[in-house]
């Protein structure tokens, strides 16, 4: 019974890891840039909704749909501004950039009076409810995570199997030039794809905000990604999500069993240990450069 | 305009090319000899501190900027250096012997985060990096026998064979002579045929390996001198802190570590110190703008965050190469005045390098 309730914890746990790791993977996909800002959108998407619901009193679902349009215009928009202008630089630059765009998030969100530097509890309507199922008790919280992140993955699978814009970003994805002499409106699908990518953060926000709190550093659990990314394979969008399901419940039964203090660093002793075994992550493809 | 006939091939690798390099590094040189009298002891700590993170940068320098190896965890060598400082001196160790054991592990410990470098590259081993950096970090929390755990510890002043260096001007000496020191043994292994490789290295592994370059090897040589270098700039700073806990050397220094080099400029010596000059000056300079500033954005705690952040966009935006590539520019401007073109740094556009394909 303990073991179910830690894998279901863990596997909670994990689908915000993995959400937050489509976010990488999926800008990695579409343009080769590494975006260290996922965590503080998805800090941004989740007190954006904070905002909506406590401050402005919409009534839940309307606050969570306008925040994750929201969080996706302000991808494009980031994109557009300070992305697109530096394609091309080392990947490293990029690196950077986006660092500096964290910095600037966390810092413009507590620089908010009075409530930028406030911990908050995120008020949805099944907070704190319990479903019993014999003797396994189950946090709605929890399942509200894991059936959302099914969902949404069967309606991204839907999006890049059969709709001409997933195509077309599946095609830009394997190669840009190629798809660009094929017609397809590569940067603008570079925009969509750090939109999108904004929006799937802001899901992670608004899902992991109701378990623990909202406050300006909530964007540091997005560092834990980076692992779910590498273990899944970095190019790869199921791996992401299996990536953050594994750190999960890494991190769930290293908490139980192992001595205190090996859970904060139990997801990177994995990564190590896979950069180790297996550079090229679960799913990852092997490709190599002949000259 | 400067022209410099050469006459033989050993002015080509001569540390200072020309009369103007001889006068204006012996000011400089000049300058901080007679800082100690010239200085209030605040601001005399602060150019201690610039000194540190300038050794500091430069560690970083030759692995991020000349050998292309990027680590985001290398406040992790920072701390061990400190660490193991701050634990031989308090077992009584001279300072000399301390600073070599310091740099010593860490440069022990940067060859086995480097073992990731030989497999890996790109973002993996960044995030090689930071899990290294991650896990050094919570090692320094855990341990508390060793390091004294979330409490810290505290060290004492260095003592050379009896002679105690417990004033500010005495270490603010120390750390001239260490950096000195520091940056002649970086600019010498980068003129020698080292340092040539793990240029060669930064620019194409592919290219180096065929011309010869044993990547694996010299990775390693560059990880753990880098380490060695960084490790040394974390044994003055627990002398200077005097107190060290888990929490300076977290994932914010090793981002502040790799700010520095970025604003300082990529691939150059000169970056390390103005990038460190940069770090230091700067909480200084917004603490002074927070009087003019309305109070609520004056007061407000993420003021110093969102600055730094802007400051670095605007950097990788517009000035890729950092202050010292803004410096190139100016020079180049006076020299050939009034004959400056626009496009004459222009930058070059690349097709999208993959990493994936590398």
């Amino acid at each position: 019974m303990q073991t179910i309730q830690l894998l279901i914890s863990g596997i909670a746990q994990g689908c915000i890891y993995g959400l937050i790791a489509l976010g990488f993977v999926l800008i990695y996909k579409a343009t080769e840039t590494v975006s260290f800002v996922q965590g503080d959108l998805m800090m941004v998407g989740a007190f954006c909704g904070l905002g909506l619901m406590t401050f402005l009193g919409f009534p839940f679902w309307l606050s969570v749909i306008s925040a994750i349009i929201a969080m996706g215009a302000a991808g494009v928009l980031l994109e557009r501004v300070v992305i697109r202008p530096i394609l091309g630089q080392p990947a490293f630059s990029i690196v950077m950039l986006t660092i500096g765009i964290g910095y600037v998030l966390r810092g413009l969100i507590t620089m908010i009076p009075t409530i930028g530097t406030e911990t908050y509890v995120l008020p949805v309507p099944y907070k704190d409810q319990i479903w019993k199922l014999g003797e396994l008790v189950l946090n709605v919280e929890q399942m509200a995570v894991i059936g959302t992140t099914a969902v949404l993955c069967l309606v991204l699978f839907a999006v890049f199997k059969y709709s001409k814009l997933g195509i077309a970003m599946q095609a830009s994805s394997q190669n840009q030039l190629a798809a660009y002499y094929m017609g397809i409106p590569v940067k603008r699908l570079n925009g969509l794809v750090w939109g999108l990518a904004a929006a799937v953060a802001a899901i992670a926000g608004l899902l992991l905000a109701p378990i623990t709190f909202v406050h300006a550093n909530l964007g540091f659990v997005g560092l834990k990604a980076f692992p779910a990314a590498v273990i899944g394979g970095f190019g790869s969008l199921p791996g992401a999500i299996v990536g953050g399901l594994v750190i999960g419940l890494v991190e769930s039964f290293a908490g139980f069993y192992a001595p205190e203090g090996i859970k904060d660093i139990a997801p990177y002793i994995a990564v190590l240990i896979m950069l180790w075994i297996k550079p090229n992550g679960i799913f990852g493809d092997k490709l190599r450069k002949k000259v | 305009m400067r022209f410099i006939f050469k006459t033989n091939y050993g002015q080509d690798i001569r540390l200072a090319k020309h009369g103007g390099h001889v006068f204006w590094y012996a000011l400089l040189m000049l300058t901080m000899l007679a800082a100690p009298w010239v200085l209030s002891e605040y601001f005399l700590a602060q150019l201690t501190f610039v000194l540190i993170y300038s050794i500091a940068g430069l560690g970083l320098m030759l692995l991020a900027g000349f050998t292309g190896q990027f680590s985001i965890g290398h406040a992790a060598f920072l701390g061990v250096g400190a660490y193991a400082q701050a634990v031989f001196t308090n077992m009584g160790l001279p300072f000399p012997l301390a600073l070599a054991l310091a740099a010593g592990l860490a440069a022990a410990i940067g060859m086995v985060v480097g073992v990731p470098a030989l497999r890996v590259k790109g973002i993996y081993l960044g995030i090689a990096t930071l899990s290294c950096g991650f896990i050094v970090e919570e090692v320094f929390a855990r341990w508390d026998s060793v390091t004294g755990g979330r409490k810290g510890m505290h060290v004492t002043a260095p003592d050379i064979f009896g002679w105690t260096l417990d004033t500010g001007e005495e270490f603010f000496y120390l750390c001239l002579v260490l950096t000195v020191l520091c940056t002649l043994a970086i600019v010498n292994i980068l003129r020698s045929s080292t340092g040539r490789a793990f240029v060669a290295i930064r620019d194409s592994e592919v290219s180096a390996q065929s011309m010869g370059i044993h990547l694996a090897r010299y990775k390693t040589i560059s990880f753990a001198l880098s380490a060695a270098i960084t490790g040394m700039a974390g044994a003055l700073y627990a002398h200077k802190m005097q107190f060290i806990s888990p929490d300076q050397f977290g994932l914010l220094q090793s981002i502040e570590l790799l700010l520095l080099i970025v604003v300082g400029g990529l691939g150059s010596v000169h970056g390390a110190f103005l990038g460190a000059l940069f770090l230091i000056s700067m909480p200084q300079l917004i603490a002074l703008a927070k009087d003019y500033l309305p109070a609520a954005i004056g007061t407000a705690p993420g003021l110093q965050g969102v600055v730094f952040g802007v400051i670095l966009i605007a950097f990788v935006m517009f000035e890729p190469m950092g202050i010292y590539g803004r410096w190139l520019k100016m020079r180049t401007w006076l020299q050939i005045f009034p004959f400056y073109r626009q496009g004459m740094f222009k930058r070059q556009k690349a097709f999208q390098k993959s990493d994936r394909l590398s």
